[in-house]
């Protein structure tokens, strides 16, 4: 799966079929900080991300 | 996951509330939320003019979107900070929204522009001065958002601070103990002396990533990317630690935040008003007439210096 991360904006390759659970813990990312999105949708940590999908890792976190 | 309310596929779950949402559930429960805050904290009333301040972040953006749809009179006030690149692409933001949104509702944007009026951007005055840009920008911008609610007769200003800042605000005030701050930490700032208007964070009671996932739902078109500035920011170190104990303890900023506000009710009854203190110890500023415990303000000393640093 293609996955966007920002700060700095970058593309990485992960293996799928996945849980976005999974995926937080492989990227060592707290779930409390980020959403995830695929097409236009959020999806939730239970879901799974096939091998073919994009998806991005947005943070919410804002130095406020 | 499904939706805790209907039968639809959830799109957040939120553990502080041992709950999920689906997205017509979530923008729902996201606007009772800011309609509970308006209320609990006597922010404004449907009569009331509200000016909110908007950057092109989510929390900005969001908080214009849902005032405008629970049917306040709100308009936007944007202040470009002149930040190369970025502040360009947050101006964009704001614009779309204001066109493509609020304009419908009648709502306008005003937009203040800190090059105009200081002959620099807010990086270039930093330097000048020899202060960290995030302290020169807070200054300009705490002054030019007053400033032009005042002069254009809003009766409130209101700031899409949510519950990630205000717990992280707490925590940094907490650790350096500037018990002076504390009173001012609060959802609802009165406008306790001639000049000062009224300031409100109707977001206060929603996380941060609530307020980002309403943002995704309702396609509302905000800049993802950070400003440049904020890079190695405390603030940023506090939100850091507070969501790795949320991680291990669902609620605890909501805990942190809402215990701090219960307790300083308590206090409010044996200490004086903020009103009373403010009212006390704050004068019209010499040169623009803002309040200010100083002869000057901070913001017409700060203007003073960089015009001397460029002479």
């Amino acid at each position: 799966m293609k996955v966007h991360l920002s700060h700095p904006n970058r593309d990485i390759e992960l293996q799928g079929p996945k849980r976005v659970a999974d995926i937080f813990k492989e990227l060592q990312l707290i779930p409390e900080a980020f959403l995830i999105i695929r097409g236009q949708d959020l999806m939730t940590e239970d879901e799974i991300v096939k091998d073919e999908d994009s998806i991005e890792v947005r943070p919410v976190i804002s130095g406020g | 996951m499904r939706c805790r309310k209907c039968p639809q596929r959830a799109v957040l779950g939120m553990p502080r509330h041992n709950t999920a949402y689906c997205g017509p559930c979530l923008t729902e429960f996201v606007r009772t939320q800011v309609q509970k805050a308006i209320k609990a904290q006597t922010m404004f009333s449907p009569e009331d003019r509200i000016l909110v301040a908007v950057s092109g972040g989510k929390d900005s953006l969001t908080l214009w979107e849902i005032l405008l749809k629970l049917g306040y009179r709100t308009d936007a006030l944007y202040v470009d900070l002149g930040i190369a690149g970025y502040s360009e692409r947050s101006h964009e933001k704001v614009e779309r929204f204001a066109r493509d949104v609020a304009k419908a509702c009648g709502s306008k944007l005003i937009i203040h522009t800190v090059e105009e009026d200081a002959g620099a951007g807010i990086k270039e005055l930093a330097n000048l001065i020899k202060r960290p840009t995030c302290s020169a920008c807070g200054t300009i911008k705490r002054y030019q958002f007053n400033r032009v609610a005042w002069e254009n007769k809003y009766d409130v200003m209101a700031t899409g601070h949510n519950l990630d800042d205000e717990a992280a605000r707490l925590l940094g005030n907490v650790l350096n103990w500037q018990e002076e701050y504390l009173q001012k930490q609060s959802p609802t700032l009165p406008a306790s002396v001639e000049g000062f208007s009224k300031k409100v964070k109707p977001l206060y009671r929603m996380t941060e990533r609530e307020v980002a996932a309403y943002a995704v739902v309702n396609r509302i078109d905000y800049l993802v990317e950070e400003c440049p500035m904020s890079k190695g920011a405390k603030m940023l170190v506090y939100k850091d630690v507070l969501n790795r104990l949320e991680a291990e303890s669902p609620g605890t900023k909501h805990r942190f935040y809402w215990g701090f506000l219960e307790k300083q009710k308590k206090a409010a009854e044996s200490t004086p008003s903020m009103t009373d203190s403010d009212q006390a110890t704050l004068l019209p500023c010499e040169t623009c007439g803002q309040p200010t415990t100083a002869g000057t303000c901070t913001f017409c000393r700060m203007m003073a210096r960089a015009k001397t640093a460029t002479h």
